[in-house]
């Protein structure tokens, strides 16, 4: 039951709005005229699966996966890991994390990206992996650094790491960005600020981790995810109206 | 007060940024080497059965840009309207597929096979379409519009007849420009703003 049905109606108030006059792309950028409200129907209460198949051994580590485990990357070393959850509370098991992130200077290996602080030649910033049948996924990663972008005069991007989930309807599919805790550049960001309830924008910012921190290795951060979920309720196959 | 749910929230979402091609399809952003090739390439594989056809596009902005950093994917059944995973899907049809606009000219293009009908909720079918899911820079949570066919009858199609401005269905429907060819445009804002699903 829990893979089928309706999914719960998006709560709307909970996301940034399209529109946000700090974010200046997103002036041009964001609909003016209303969603089309509508219930879900099989095409997103279906999604795409990923079996293990797909992935490497290394797909997880961003420390290696770039030189395949020839020469690690510079960085204080982290561990990010958590779970992914339904609005159910009910782990997603099997479920595609995709992250990608900025070095530990804060500069991505991206063609567009032209900032002075230079490449890593051991750090390609992209890293993917399944969770397992308790929703619990990890990575091993540098610390990204945080960087400056064009939108007002001095906007800098506190650390974050950016992130992807699946789910397993397209209905459900996110994508967001992990803050660290304790990084004073949150408060300043446009971007972080596009979410207007302080709460949930707490739930972006990942705790220092230390019970999964190992010992002159690496610190550990814990993100968790929560996803949309389905109604579970057991009047879901009613005639319509009735 | 009162009882407490045991419900939890979503996670909120936040923009994919500039460089959402480096997580989603590295090859893209000129990461090579990490994955044998990007997730999602192909929606389908050789000897899908069914029309193959090929939509281009682009992603317009409220000033008529059109975006170089857009990502799009897509979702659809095969062409007798099962999904990968259903039983008795077509074997060859990923369904899923992930795609760039062009980083010089903004185009984009999808290769798959036209879409059969899938059920509507409550009985009845919905018109072949194919679920899009737009991302980029300066979009705080991904938009969610469908491609619809000029050659086929949408007459009765469920989330097209809940369009009340009739003239807005028109930016849902691909237009045919060619034998298997189709053209569809999205526009994030203004005139011909494009129907996005709120679901
Ligand atoms: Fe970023």
């Amino acid at each position: 039951m829990t893979d089928q049905g309706p999914l719960i109606p998006r709560n709307r108030a909970i996301h940034p709005p399209a529109y946000d006059v700090a974010y200046k792309t997103a002036v041009t950028r964001s609909p003016n005229l209303p969603l089309l409200s509508m219930e879900s129907t099989p095409t997103e209460e279906n999604g795409p699966t990923f079996g293990h198949s797909t992935l490497g051994p290394l797909d997880n580590n961003l420390i290696l996966n770039y030189t395949q485990g020839k020469s690690p990357a510079v960085g204080e070393r982290i561990l990010v890991h958590g779970r992914v959850l339904d609005e159910n509370a009910r782990p997603v098991p099997n479920t595609l994390v995709e992250i990608w992130q900025a070095n530990a200077g804060g500069r991505y290996r991206h063609k567009k990206d032209t900032y002075f602080a230079p490449l890593d030649p051991n750090f390609g910033g992209c890293g993917r992996t399944l969770t397992d049948e308790n929703g619990y996924y990890q990575f091993l990663t540098i610390r990204p650094g945080a960087y400056p972008w064009p939108n007002r005069a001095n906007d800098w991007r506190p650390m974050h790491i950016h992130f992807s989930i699946f789910g397993h309807a397209f209905g459900q599919r996110l994508i967001s960005q992990m803050y660290f805790e304790g990084d004073p550049l949150i408060d300043r960001c446009p971007i972080a600020a596009t979410i207007k309830d302080r709460s949930q924008l707490d739930r972006l910012v990942a705790p220092l981790d230390m019970s999964a921190a190992r010992p002159m290795d690496f610190l550990a951060y814990k993100f968790d995810i929560v996803l949309r979920g389905r109604r579970q309720t057991m009047f879901e196959n009613k005639i319509e109206g009735m | 007060m009162v009882q407490k749910l045991d419900t939890l929230i979503e996670t909120p979402s936040q923009t994919a940024g500039p460089y959402v091609h480096i997580g989603c399809i590295p090859t893209f952003a000129g990461v090579e080497g990490i994955y044998p090739e990007d997730l999602g390439k192909r929606a389908i594989e050789d000897g899908a059965k069914g029309e193959r056809i090929t939509i281009t596009g682009s992603v317009y902005d409220g000033t008529g840009w059109a975006l170089r950093d857009a990502m799009m994917e897509t979702w659809q059944p095969d062409a007798a309207g099962k999904f990968p995973g259903e039983a008795g899907a077509d074997p060859k049809v990923n369904g899923f597929c992930r795609f760039a606009a062009d980083g010089e000219s903004g185009v984009f293009t999808l290769e798959t096979v036209k879409p059969g009908r899938v059920p509507a909720r409550g009985g009845g079918t919905q018109a072949p379409h194919i679920a899009v899911w737009i991302v980029a820079r300066g979009i705080n949570i991904g938009l969610l519009t469908r491609i619809y066919f000029e050659d086929e009858d949408n007459e009765g199609d469920p989330v097209l007849s809940r369009i009340e401005q009739r003239h807005r269905v028109d930016t849902l429907i691909a237009k045919k420009t060619g034998e298997g060819r189709y053209h569809f445009d999205i526009r994030l804002q203004g005139e011909n703003e494009t129907v996005f699903l709120d679901l």
